[in-house]
Protein backbone atom coordinates (compact mmCIF):
# COMPACT_ATOMS: atom_id res chain seq x y z
CA UNK A 1 0.00 0.00 0.00
CA UNK A 2 1.15 3.65 -1.11
CA UNK A 3 1.89 5.81 1.91
CA UNK A 4 -0.57 8.68 2.01
CA UNK A 5 1.06 11.79 1.98
CA UNK A 6 -0.69 15.13 3.99
CA UNK A 7 -0.63 18.08 1.93
CA UNK A 8 0.11 20.77 4.93
CA UNK A 9 1.31 23.90 5.51
CA UNK A 10 5.63 23.44 6.04
CA UNK A 11 5.84 23.08 9.70
CA UNK A 12 2.34 21.68 10.30
CA UNK A 13 2.17 18.18 11.17
CA UNK A 14 -0.27 15.83 10.20
CA UNK A 15 -2.13 15.81 13.66
CA UNK A 16 -2.81 19.39 13.91
CA UNK A 17 -6.05 19.53 11.82
CA UNK A 18 -7.01 16.13 13.96
CA UNK A 19 -5.79 18.45 17.23
CA UNK A 20 -8.05 21.05 15.87
CA UNK A 21 -11.33 18.59 15.37
CA UNK A 22 -10.58 16.83 19.06
CA UNK A 23 -14.33 18.80 20.54
CA UNK A 24 -16.24 17.25 17.85
CA UNK A 25 -14.98 14.02 17.68
CA UNK A 26 -15.38 13.87 21.67
CA UNK A 27 -18.65 15.53 21.26
CA UNK A 28 -19.82 13.00 18.64
CA UNK A 29 -18.61 10.13 20.96
CA UNK A 30 -20.29 11.21 23.59
CA UNK A 31 -23.81 12.56 22.34
CA UNK A 32 -24.51 11.19 19.54
CA UNK A 33 -22.66 7.76 19.69
CA UNK A 34 -23.39 6.85 22.97
CA UNK A 35 -26.87 7.87 22.93
CA UNK A 36 -27.24 6.05 19.80
CA UNK A 37 -25.66 2.56 21.18
CA UNK A 38 -27.67 3.07 24.97
CA UNK A 39 -30.54 3.42 22.73
CA UNK A 40 -30.59 -0.01 21.42
CA UNK A 41 -29.16 -1.44 24.41
CA UNK A 42 -31.90 0.00 26.84
CA UNK A 43 -34.34 -0.94 24.47
CA UNK A 44 -33.35 -4.96 25.28
CA UNK A 45 -34.13 -4.31 29.08
CA UNK A 46 -37.11 -3.04 31.09
CA UNK A 47 -35.23 -0.59 32.66
CA UNK A 48 -38.20 2.18 34.88
CA UNK A 49 -35.18 4.69 34.75
CA UNK A 50 -34.92 4.21 38.53
CA UNK A 51 -34.27 0.47 39.17
CA UNK A 52 -31.96 -1.97 38.13
CA UNK A 53 -33.05 -3.03 34.58
CA UNK A 54 -33.25 -6.90 33.78
CA UNK A 55 -32.42 -7.81 30.31
CA UNK A 56 -35.34 -9.05 28.40
CA UNK A 57 -34.13 -9.68 24.87
CA UNK A 58 -36.27 -8.73 21.62
CA UNK A 59 -39.67 -8.08 24.10
CA UNK A 60 -39.84 -4.53 23.58
CA UNK A 61 -39.24 -4.72 19.59
CA UNK A 62 -42.00 -7.78 19.43
CA UNK A 63 -44.26 -5.45 21.78
CA UNK A 64 -44.25 -2.85 19.46
CA UNK A 65 -44.95 -4.40 16.36
CA UNK A 66 -48.05 -5.92 18.23
CA UNK A 67 -49.19 -2.16 19.64
CA UNK A 68 -51.89 -1.02 17.62
CA UNK A 69 -51.05 2.54 19.59
CA UNK A 70 -47.67 2.54 18.24
CA UNK A 71 -48.87 1.47 14.74
CA UNK A 72 -51.50 4.67 14.53
CA UNK A 73 -48.69 6.89 15.55
CA UNK A 74 -46.64 5.65 13.27
CA UNK A 75 -49.06 6.45 10.63
CA UNK A 76 -49.86 9.30 11.97
CA UNK A 77 -46.83 10.80 11.59
CA UNK A 78 -46.49 9.86 8.16
CA UNK A 79 -49.94 10.93 6.92
CA UNK A 80 -48.84 14.60 8.94
CA UNK A 81 -45.55 14.62 7.10
CA UNK A 82 -47.00 13.72 3.75
CA UNK A 83 -49.49 16.37 3.86
CA UNK A 84 -47.08 19.12 5.53
CA UNK A 85 -43.66 18.25 3.47
CA UNK A 86 -45.04 19.25 -0.13
CA UNK A 87 -47.71 22.10 0.76
CA UNK A 88 -44.26 23.58 2.48
CA UNK A 89 -42.15 22.96 -0.61
CA UNK A 90 -44.49 24.69 -2.93
CA UNK A 91 -45.39 27.27 -0.42
CA UNK A 92 -41.30 28.09 0.03
CA UNK A 93 -40.31 28.16 -3.47
CA UNK A 94 -43.43 30.36 -5.06
CA UNK A 95 -42.39 32.64 -2.46
CA UNK A 96 -38.80 32.89 -3.30
CA UNK A 97 -39.79 33.30 -6.85
CA UNK A 98 -42.09 36.17 -5.73
CA UNK A 99 -39.29 37.31 -3.59
CA UNK A 100 -36.29 36.86 -6.02
CA UNK A 101 -37.22 39.91 -8.05
CA UNK A 102 -35.97 43.19 -7.87
CA UNK A 103 -38.46 45.52 -6.87
CA UNK A 104 -38.67 48.65 -4.50
CA UNK A 105 -38.99 47.31 -0.82
CA UNK A 106 -38.12 43.83 -1.63
CA UNK A 107 -35.80 43.86 1.77
CA UNK A 108 -38.98 44.65 3.61
CA UNK A 109 -40.97 41.63 1.77
CA UNK A 110 -37.91 39.39 2.24
CA UNK A 111 -38.03 40.16 6.02
CA UNK A 112 -41.58 39.95 6.88
CA UNK A 113 -41.80 36.49 5.04
CA UNK A 114 -38.62 35.17 7.13
CA UNK A 115 -40.39 36.50 10.43
CA UNK A 116 -42.45 33.37 11.68
CA UNK A 117 -39.69 30.53 10.88
CA UNK A 118 -37.55 32.73 12.97
CA UNK A 119 -39.90 33.19 15.84
CA UNK A 120 -41.09 29.15 14.76
CA UNK A 121 -41.39 26.60 17.25
CA UNK A 122 -41.16 28.99 19.94
CA UNK A 123 -43.89 28.30 22.74
CA UNK A 124 -45.48 31.62 22.44
CA UNK A 125 -45.90 30.91 19.10
CA UNK A 126 -47.96 27.50 19.75
CA UNK A 127 -49.91 29.40 22.29
CA UNK A 128 -51.11 31.79 20.05
CA UNK A 129 -52.13 29.27 17.71
CA UNK A 130 -54.20 28.06 20.30
CA UNK A 131 -55.82 31.09 20.71
CA UNK A 132 -56.35 31.59 17.01
CA UNK A 133 -57.72 28.74 16.74
CA UNK A 134 -60.04 28.42 19.90
CA UNK A 135 -63.79 28.38 19.01
CA UNK A 136 -64.81 32.09 17.81
CA UNK A 137 -61.24 32.62 17.51
CA UNK A 138 -59.50 34.42 14.40
CA UNK A 139 -59.55 31.39 12.42
CA UNK A 140 -63.52 31.02 13.05
CA UNK A 141 -63.98 34.91 12.78
CA UNK A 142 -62.24 34.74 9.06
CA UNK A 143 -64.11 31.72 7.84
CA UNK A 144 -67.02 33.73 8.85
CA UNK A 145 -66.37 36.46 6.83
CA UNK A 146 -66.12 34.37 3.63
CA UNK A 147 -69.44 32.86 4.52
CA UNK A 148 -67.33 29.21 5.59
CA UNK A 149 -69.29 27.67 9.05
CA UNK A 150 -66.72 27.11 12.07
CA UNK A 151 -65.09 24.02 11.36
CA UNK A 152 -64.59 22.93 14.90
CA UNK A 153 -60.83 22.75 14.58
CA UNK A 154 -60.34 21.21 18.29
CA UNK A 155 -63.41 18.55 18.16
CA UNK A 156 -62.94 16.79 14.41
CA UNK A 157 -59.73 14.74 13.54
CA UNK A 158 -59.58 16.65 10.33
CA UNK A 159 -58.97 19.78 11.81
CA UNK A 160 -56.59 19.10 14.64
CA UNK A 161 -54.21 17.74 11.97
CA UNK A 162 -55.13 20.77 9.52
CA UNK A 163 -54.24 23.49 12.82
CA UNK A 164 -50.68 21.76 13.00
CA UNK A 165 -49.99 21.79 9.76
CA UNK A 166 -50.85 25.03 9.15
CA UNK A 167 -48.66 26.41 12.10
CA UNK A 168 -45.94 24.82 10.60
CA UNK A 169 -46.75 25.87 7.25
CA UNK A 170 -47.22 29.23 8.23
CA UNK A 171 -42.79 28.95 9.11
CA UNK A 172 -41.64 28.12 5.76
CA UNK A 173 -39.13 30.75 6.09
CA UNK A 174 -35.98 28.68 6.28
CA UNK A 175 -36.99 26.73 3.73
CA UNK A 176 -37.22 29.94 1.57
CA UNK A 177 -33.62 30.92 2.02
CA UNK A 178 -32.50 27.97 1.08
CA UNK A 179 -34.61 28.37 -2.46
CA UNK A 180 -33.72 32.20 -2.46
CA UNK A 181 -30.01 31.51 -2.61
CA UNK A 182 -30.27 29.23 -5.43
CA UNK A 183 -32.44 31.24 -7.57
CA UNK A 184 -29.75 34.00 -7.15
CA UNK A 185 -27.31 31.67 -8.78
CA UNK A 186 -29.10 31.11 -11.68
CA UNK A 187 -27.67 33.98 -14.39
CA UNK A 188 -30.63 35.77 -15.51
CA UNK A 189 -28.87 35.32 -19.25
CA UNK A 190 -31.15 32.25 -19.33
CA UNK A 191 -34.55 33.77 -18.37
CA UNK A 192 -33.10 36.40 -21.37
CA UNK A 193 -32.31 34.03 -23.88
CA UNK A 194 -35.59 32.25 -23.22
CA UNK A 195 -37.72 35.14 -23.54
CA UNK A 196 -35.83 35.90 -27.09
CA UNK A 197 -37.07 31.87 -28.44
CA UNK A 198 -40.50 33.04 -27.37
CA UNK A 199 -40.46 31.23 -24.27
CA UNK A 200 -43.41 32.63 -21.39
CA UNK A 201 -42.73 32.77 -17.52
CA UNK A 202 -44.65 29.76 -16.54
CA UNK A 203 -42.96 27.55 -18.99
CA UNK A 204 -39.60 29.13 -18.03
CA UNK A 205 -39.97 28.40 -14.53
CA UNK A 206 -40.78 24.37 -15.48
CA UNK A 207 -38.06 24.20 -18.25
CA UNK A 208 -35.48 26.52 -16.95
CA UNK A 209 -35.69 27.00 -12.76
CA UNK A 210 -37.23 23.86 -11.51
CA UNK A 211 -34.25 21.40 -13.26
CA UNK A 212 -32.02 23.80 -11.88
CA UNK A 213 -32.99 23.82 -8.04
CA UNK A 214 -32.74 19.89 -7.88
CA UNK A 215 -30.15 19.75 -5.63
CA UNK A 216 -31.70 22.22 -3.46
CA UNK A 217 -35.39 20.77 -3.64
CA UNK A 218 -33.94 17.43 -2.75
CA UNK A 219 -32.15 19.16 0.09
CA UNK A 220 -35.24 20.76 1.71
CA UNK A 221 -37.25 17.91 1.26
CA UNK A 222 -34.57 16.04 3.48
CA UNK A 223 -34.42 18.42 6.00
CA UNK A 224 -38.05 19.25 6.14
CA UNK A 225 -39.02 15.72 5.99
CA UNK A 226 -36.80 14.80 9.03
CA UNK A 227 -38.17 17.74 10.83
CA UNK A 228 -41.51 16.95 10.09
CA UNK A 229 -41.42 13.06 11.24
CA UNK A 230 -40.17 14.73 14.31
CA UNK A 231 -43.03 16.97 15.80
CA UNK A 232 -43.89 16.86 19.02
CA UNK A 233 -44.15 20.37 20.21
CA UNK A 234 -47.55 21.28 18.16
CA UNK A 235 -49.52 18.30 18.94
CA UNK A 236 -48.06 18.31 22.37
CA UNK A 237 -48.77 21.92 23.16
CA UNK A 238 -51.91 22.64 21.04
CA UNK A 239 -54.11 19.36 20.52
CA UNK A 240 -52.32 16.88 23.14
CA UNK A 241 -52.59 14.13 20.47
CA UNK A 242 -56.40 14.15 20.42
CA UNK A 243 -59.15 14.19 19.16
CA UNK A 244 -58.79 10.52 19.45
CA UNK A 245 -55.02 10.10 19.04
CA UNK A 246 -55.77 12.06 15.44
CA UNK A 247 -52.60 13.71 15.98
CA UNK A 248 -50.59 11.60 18.26
CA UNK A 249 -47.14 11.65 16.75
CA UNK A 250 -44.38 9.12 17.14
CA UNK A 251 -42.39 11.83 19.06
CA UNK A 252 -45.40 12.26 21.83
CA UNK A 253 -45.84 8.43 22.16
CA UNK A 254 -41.78 8.45 23.07
CA UNK A 255 -42.30 11.14 25.34
CA UNK A 256 -45.23 9.71 27.06
CA UNK A 257 -44.26 6.02 27.18
CA UNK A 258 -40.64 7.68 28.91
CA UNK A 259 -41.90 10.77 31.33
CA UNK A 260 -45.35 9.88 31.79
CA UNK A 261 -45.74 5.98 32.13
CA UNK A 262 -41.54 5.64 32.89
CA UNK A 263 -41.14 2.62 30.29
CA UNK A 264 -37.58 4.16 29.61
CA UNK A 265 -36.72 0.34 27.76
CA UNK A 266 -40.05 0.49 25.89
CA UNK A 267 -39.22 3.90 24.89
CA UNK A 268 -35.78 3.04 23.96
CA UNK A 269 -36.89 0.44 21.58
CA UNK A 270 -39.12 2.49 19.89
CA UNK A 271 -36.99 5.81 19.31
CA UNK A 272 -34.54 3.13 18.01
CA UNK A 273 -36.67 2.15 15.75
CA UNK A 274 -37.97 5.30 14.65
CA UNK A 275 -33.93 6.11 14.14
CA UNK A 276 -34.30 3.00 11.57
CA UNK A 277 -37.84 4.47 9.89
CA UNK A 278 -36.33 8.19 9.72
CA UNK A 279 -33.23 6.55 8.20
CA UNK A 280 -35.43 4.62 5.88
CA UNK A 281 -37.37 7.18 4.59
CA UNK A 282 -34.71 9.13 3.70
CA UNK A 283 -32.83 6.47 2.20
CA UNK A 284 -35.71 5.98 -0.19
CA UNK A 285 -35.89 9.64 -0.65
CA UNK A 286 -32.37 9.30 -2.13
CA UNK A 287 -33.18 6.17 -4.20
CA UNK A 288 -36.41 7.58 -5.52
CA UNK A 289 -34.48 11.18 -6.65
CA UNK A 290 -31.49 9.53 -7.74
CA UNK A 291 -31.36 9.48 -11.20
CA UNK A 292 -32.96 12.76 -11.13
CA UNK A 293 -30.36 14.38 -9.07
CA UNK A 294 -27.79 12.40 -11.24
CA UNK A 295 -29.08 14.24 -14.34
CA UNK A 296 -28.59 17.44 -12.71
CA UNK A 297 -24.91 17.51 -11.83
CA UNK B 1 -47.94 48.88 -13.75
CA UNK B 2 -46.43 45.74 -14.77
CA UNK B 3 -45.34 45.40 -11.48
CA UNK B 4 -48.65 45.89 -9.49
CA UNK B 5 -49.72 42.35 -9.59
CA UNK B 6 -46.86 41.22 -8.11
CA UNK B 7 -46.78 43.74 -5.72
CA UNK B 8 -50.26 42.79 -4.55
CA UNK B 9 -49.42 39.08 -3.99
CA UNK B 10 -46.47 39.77 -1.83
CA UNK B 11 -48.73 42.21 0.38
CA UNK B 12 -51.14 39.77 0.49
CA UNK B 13 -48.12 36.94 1.66
CA UNK B 14 -46.89 39.81 3.91
CA UNK B 15 -50.41 40.14 5.71
CA UNK B 16 -50.84 36.18 6.07
CA UNK B 17 -47.16 36.28 7.78
CA UNK B 18 -47.59 39.50 10.30
CA UNK B 19 -51.13 39.40 11.26
CA UNK B 20 -51.18 36.67 13.61
CA UNK B 21 -48.29 38.79 15.26
CA UNK B 22 -50.21 41.76 15.29
CA UNK B 23 -53.37 39.93 16.54
CA UNK B 24 -51.59 38.51 19.62
CA UNK B 25 -50.20 41.85 20.70
CA UNK B 26 -53.49 43.73 20.07
CA UNK B 27 -55.03 41.13 22.02
CA UNK B 28 -52.86 41.13 24.62
CA UNK B 29 -55.16 44.19 25.63
CA UNK B 30 -58.57 42.99 24.71
CA UNK B 31 -60.78 40.85 27.47
CA UNK B 32 -61.98 37.81 26.98
CA UNK B 33 -65.06 38.77 25.13
CA UNK B 34 -63.18 40.98 22.96
CA UNK B 35 -60.77 38.46 22.11
CA UNK B 36 -64.23 36.09 20.52
CA UNK B 37 -65.82 38.54 18.96
CA UNK B 38 -63.36 41.19 17.11
CA UNK B 39 -60.91 39.43 14.00
CA UNK B 40 -60.06 43.44 13.46
CA UNK B 41 -56.62 43.28 15.89
CA UNK B 42 -56.59 46.90 17.54
CA UNK B 43 -57.99 46.58 20.96
CA UNK B 44 -60.86 48.78 22.07
CA UNK B 45 -59.06 50.26 24.82
CA UNK B 46 -55.33 50.55 25.96
CA UNK B 47 -54.46 49.22 29.41
CA UNK B 48 -50.75 48.84 29.98
CA UNK B 49 -51.59 47.13 33.39
CA UNK B 50 -52.06 43.82 31.88
CA UNK B 51 -48.46 43.47 31.23
CA UNK B 52 -47.77 44.76 35.24
CA UNK B 53 -49.46 41.44 35.40
CA UNK B 54 -48.38 39.15 33.20
CA UNK B 55 -44.70 39.88 34.37
CA UNK B 56 -45.77 38.89 37.82
CA UNK B 57 -46.41 35.09 36.55
CA UNK B 58 -48.30 32.64 38.24
CA UNK B 59 -45.43 31.84 39.96
CA UNK B 60 -43.58 33.48 43.11
CA UNK B 61 -40.79 34.90 40.79
CA UNK B 62 -41.46 37.59 37.91
CA UNK B 63 -40.79 36.97 34.38
CA UNK B 64 -37.25 38.87 35.36
CA UNK B 65 -36.19 36.08 36.70
CA UNK B 66 -37.00 33.90 34.01
CA UNK B 67 -35.18 35.64 31.38
CA UNK B 68 -32.06 35.55 33.66
CA UNK B 69 -32.51 31.78 33.68
CA UNK B 70 -32.51 31.81 30.12
CA UNK B 71 -30.00 33.93 29.46
CA UNK B 72 -27.90 32.16 31.73
CA UNK B 73 -28.46 29.13 29.49
CA UNK B 74 -28.14 31.31 25.97
CA UNK B 75 -24.76 33.17 26.75
CA UNK B 76 -22.38 29.81 27.55
CA UNK B 77 -24.05 27.81 25.07
CA UNK B 78 -23.64 30.59 22.15
CA UNK B 79 -19.72 31.22 23.40
CA UNK B 80 -19.13 27.58 23.42
CA UNK B 81 -20.79 27.24 20.35
CA UNK B 82 -19.15 29.93 18.24
CA UNK B 83 -15.58 28.87 19.97
CA UNK B 84 -15.42 25.37 18.94
CA UNK B 85 -18.02 25.36 15.74
CA UNK B 86 -14.69 28.10 14.36
CA UNK B 87 -12.08 25.23 15.82
CA UNK B 88 -13.63 22.05 14.29
CA UNK B 89 -14.44 23.66 10.69
CA UNK B 90 -10.43 25.28 10.93
CA UNK B 91 -9.36 22.03 11.15
CA UNK B 92 -11.64 20.56 8.39
CA UNK B 93 -11.35 23.59 5.87
CA UNK B 94 -7.23 24.08 6.75
CA UNK B 95 -5.55 21.05 7.65
CA UNK B 96 -4.85 17.58 5.62
CA UNK B 97 -5.21 14.95 8.77
CA UNK B 98 -5.71 10.71 8.71
CA UNK B 99 -9.33 10.23 8.43
CA UNK B 100 -10.77 13.37 7.37
CA UNK B 101 -13.07 11.72 5.35
CA UNK B 102 -14.06 9.61 7.57
CA UNK B 103 -15.17 12.43 9.83
CA UNK B 104 -16.38 14.93 7.89
CA UNK B 105 -18.95 12.21 6.65
CA UNK B 106 -19.69 11.68 10.45
CA UNK B 107 -20.49 15.10 11.07
CA UNK B 108 -22.78 15.52 7.75
CA UNK B 109 -24.17 12.16 9.26
CA UNK B 110 -25.15 14.14 12.66
CA UNK B 111 -27.12 16.48 11.20
CA UNK B 112 -29.76 14.24 9.56
CA UNK B 113 -29.84 12.40 13.38
CA UNK B 114 -33.11 13.13 15.08
CA UNK B 115 -32.60 14.85 18.58
CA UNK B 116 -35.13 12.50 20.14
CA UNK B 117 -33.15 9.18 19.32
CA UNK B 118 -30.70 10.78 21.21
CA UNK B 119 -32.87 12.61 24.28
CA UNK B 120 -33.60 9.71 26.36
CA UNK B 121 -30.36 8.14 26.95
CA UNK B 122 -28.62 11.57 27.73
CA UNK B 123 -31.57 12.26 30.14
CA UNK B 124 -30.29 8.92 31.98
CA UNK B 125 -26.90 9.89 31.42
CA UNK B 126 -27.12 13.09 33.08
CA UNK B 127 -29.47 12.00 35.88
CA UNK B 128 -26.66 9.50 36.74
CA UNK B 129 -24.49 12.39 37.02
CA UNK B 130 -26.19 13.92 39.11
CA UNK B 131 -26.64 16.68 37.02
CA UNK B 132 -30.35 16.54 35.94
CA UNK B 133 -32.02 19.85 36.21
CA UNK B 134 -28.90 21.72 36.04
CA UNK B 135 -27.89 24.12 32.73
CA UNK B 136 -24.89 21.76 32.46
CA UNK B 137 -26.75 19.49 30.00
CA UNK B 138 -28.59 22.40 28.40
CA UNK B 139 -25.10 23.89 27.46
CA UNK B 140 -21.88 21.48 27.65
CA UNK B 141 -22.64 20.10 24.31
CA UNK B 142 -22.32 22.94 22.94
CA UNK B 143 -18.44 22.95 24.12
CA UNK B 144 -18.45 19.90 21.49
CA UNK B 145 -19.36 21.36 18.12
CA UNK B 146 -22.38 19.49 18.73
CA UNK B 147 -24.61 21.33 15.78
CA UNK B 148 -23.38 20.14 12.55
CA UNK B 149 -25.00 22.65 10.19
CA UNK B 150 -22.81 25.77 11.79
CA UNK B 151 -19.30 23.49 11.54
CA UNK B 152 -20.48 22.70 7.63
CA UNK B 153 -21.45 26.67 6.73
CA UNK B 154 -17.91 28.15 8.57
CA UNK B 155 -15.89 25.22 6.19
CA UNK B 156 -17.81 26.56 3.07
CA UNK B 157 -16.87 30.33 4.48
CA UNK B 158 -12.95 28.93 5.48
CA UNK B 159 -13.08 27.72 1.81
CA UNK B 160 -14.45 31.39 0.28
CA UNK B 161 -10.98 32.87 1.96
CA UNK B 162 -7.91 32.99 -0.18
CA UNK B 163 -5.56 30.69 0.73
CA UNK B 164 -2.82 33.21 -0.13
CA UNK B 165 -3.68 34.93 2.81
CA UNK B 166 -2.68 31.56 5.27
CA UNK B 167 0.93 31.44 3.06
CA UNK B 168 1.63 35.26 3.57
CA UNK B 169 0.83 34.84 7.55
CA UNK B 170 2.68 31.83 8.03
CA UNK B 171 6.24 33.29 6.07
CA UNK B 172 5.84 35.78 8.50
CA UNK B 173 6.19 33.97 11.28
CA UNK B 174 2.51 33.30 11.83
CA UNK B 175 1.21 29.94 14.20
CA UNK B 176 -1.90 28.08 13.36
CA UNK B 177 -3.81 29.22 16.11
CA UNK B 178 -2.73 32.87 15.64
CA UNK B 179 -3.55 32.88 12.05
CA UNK B 180 -7.18 31.73 12.65
CA UNK B 181 -7.50 34.27 15.05
CA UNK B 182 -6.00 37.37 13.50
CA UNK B 183 -6.24 36.37 9.80
CA UNK B 184 -9.02 34.47 9.35
CA UNK B 185 -11.96 35.34 11.71
CA UNK B 186 -12.24 38.61 10.69
CA UNK B 187 -12.61 37.57 7.18
CA UNK B 188 -15.90 34.96 8.36
CA UNK B 189 -16.87 38.06 10.58
CA UNK B 190 -20.99 37.45 8.95
CA UNK B 191 -21.06 33.67 9.45
CA UNK B 192 -19.63 34.16 13.46
CA UNK B 193 -22.95 36.61 13.47
CA UNK B 194 -25.49 34.18 12.05
CA UNK B 195 -24.14 31.49 14.17
CA UNK B 196 -24.21 33.60 17.41
CA UNK B 197 -28.25 34.61 16.29
CA UNK B 198 -28.94 31.12 15.20
CA UNK B 199 -28.04 29.74 18.39
CA UNK B 200 -29.99 32.57 20.33
CA UNK B 201 -32.94 31.97 18.68
CA UNK B 202 -32.83 28.19 18.40
CA UNK B 203 -32.27 28.23 22.49
CA UNK B 204 -34.79 30.64 22.92
CA UNK B 205 -37.07 27.75 21.01
CA UNK B 206 -36.18 25.29 22.38
CA UNK B 207 -38.57 23.55 24.71
CA UNK B 208 -38.16 19.74 24.67
CA UNK B 209 -34.32 20.01 25.81
CA UNK B 210 -35.60 22.11 28.77
CA UNK B 211 -38.96 20.49 29.49
CA UNK B 212 -36.92 16.83 29.83
CA UNK B 213 -33.92 18.15 31.72
CA UNK B 214 -35.19 21.14 34.05
CA UNK B 215 -37.70 19.93 36.69
CA UNK B 216 -37.72 22.62 39.91
CA UNK B 217 -40.15 25.37 38.74
CA UNK B 218 -37.57 28.50 39.94
CA UNK B 219 -34.79 27.08 36.93
CA UNK B 220 -37.17 27.03 33.94
CA UNK B 221 -36.16 29.28 30.88
CA UNK B 222 -38.71 31.08 29.41
CA UNK B 223 -40.03 28.30 27.34
CA UNK B 224 -41.40 26.43 30.10
CA UNK B 225 -42.54 29.27 32.62
CA UNK B 226 -44.91 30.10 29.43
CA UNK B 227 -45.81 26.46 29.12
CA UNK B 228 -46.87 25.85 33.05
CA UNK B 229 -48.97 29.64 33.19
CA UNK B 230 -50.70 28.42 29.63
CA UNK B 231 -51.69 25.05 31.48
CA UNK B 232 -52.97 26.51 34.77
CA UNK B 233 -55.43 28.65 33.05
CA UNK B 234 -58.76 27.23 33.25
CA UNK B 235 -62.55 29.17 32.49
CA UNK B 236 -62.73 32.39 33.39
CA UNK B 237 -58.95 32.89 33.60
CA UNK B 238 -58.14 36.29 31.93
CA UNK B 239 -57.30 35.31 28.69
CA UNK B 240 -55.03 38.38 28.09
CA UNK B 241 -52.42 37.43 30.69
CA UNK B 242 -51.12 34.50 29.34
CA UNK B 243 -51.01 36.68 25.81
CA UNK B 244 -49.09 39.42 27.57
CA UNK B 245 -46.66 36.98 28.73
CA UNK B 246 -46.02 35.46 25.36
CA UNK B 247 -45.98 38.56 23.70
CA UNK B 248 -42.85 39.78 26.18
CA UNK B 249 -41.53 35.95 25.45
CA UNK B 250 -40.93 37.18 21.57
CA UNK B 251 -39.43 39.89 22.71
CA UNK B 252 -35.94 38.83 22.70
CA UNK B 253 -35.96 37.12 19.39
CA UNK B 254 -37.38 39.96 17.66
CA UNK B 255 -35.02 42.56 19.17
CA UNK B 256 -32.06 40.22 18.63
CA UNK B 257 -33.45 39.91 14.80
CA UNK B 258 -34.09 43.10 14.09
CA UNK B 259 -30.57 44.24 15.55
CA UNK B 260 -28.73 41.55 13.44
CA UNK B 261 -31.05 41.52 10.47
CA UNK B 262 -28.90 42.83 7.86
CA UNK B 263 -25.79 40.82 8.61
CA UNK B 264 -27.55 37.82 9.72
CA UNK B 265 -29.59 37.45 6.32
CA UNK B 266 -26.23 38.19 4.51
CA UNK B 267 -24.09 35.55 6.53
CA UNK B 268 -27.24 32.84 5.61
CA UNK B 269 -27.55 33.82 2.08
CA UNK B 270 -24.01 33.29 1.45
CA UNK B 271 -23.51 29.81 3.71
CA UNK B 272 -26.32 28.35 2.59
CA UNK B 273 -27.95 27.34 6.26
CA UNK B 274 -31.21 27.42 7.01
CA UNK B 275 -32.99 26.77 10.54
Amino acid sequence: MKKRSYRNPVGVGKYTGLWLIMPFIIGFAAFTLYPFAASFVLGLTDSDGVHTARFIGADNFTDMLASSELRGAVWTTLKYTLILVPLKLAVSLLAAVLLNSEIKGIGVYRTIFYVPSILGSSLAIVIMWQFLFTSGGLADQLMGLVGLPSVGWYGSSTGAMAMIVLLRLWEFGSAMILFLNALRDIPAEYYEAARVDGCGRVRAFFRITLPLLGRVIFLNLVLQTIAAMQEFSAPYMITGGGPMKSTYTIGMLIYDEMFRYHNAGYANAVSWAFFVLVTGVVLVLFAVTRRRREEDV
Amino acid sequence: MKKLPLYILLTAGAIAMIYPLLWLIGASFKSNDEIFSSAWFVPQSLDLSVYARAWRTVTPHTMGHYFVNTFLIIIPKTVFTVVSSVLVAYGFARFDFPLKRLFFALLMGSMFMPAIVTVMPLYMLWSRLGLHDTYVPLTLPALFAAEGAFVFMLVQFFRGVPREFDEAARIDGCGSLRLLVYILVPCIRPVIVSITVFTFLWTMNDFLTPLIMISSVEKYPLSLILRLSADSTGDGYEQRKIIAMSVIGLIPSVAVFAAAQKKFISGITAGGLSG
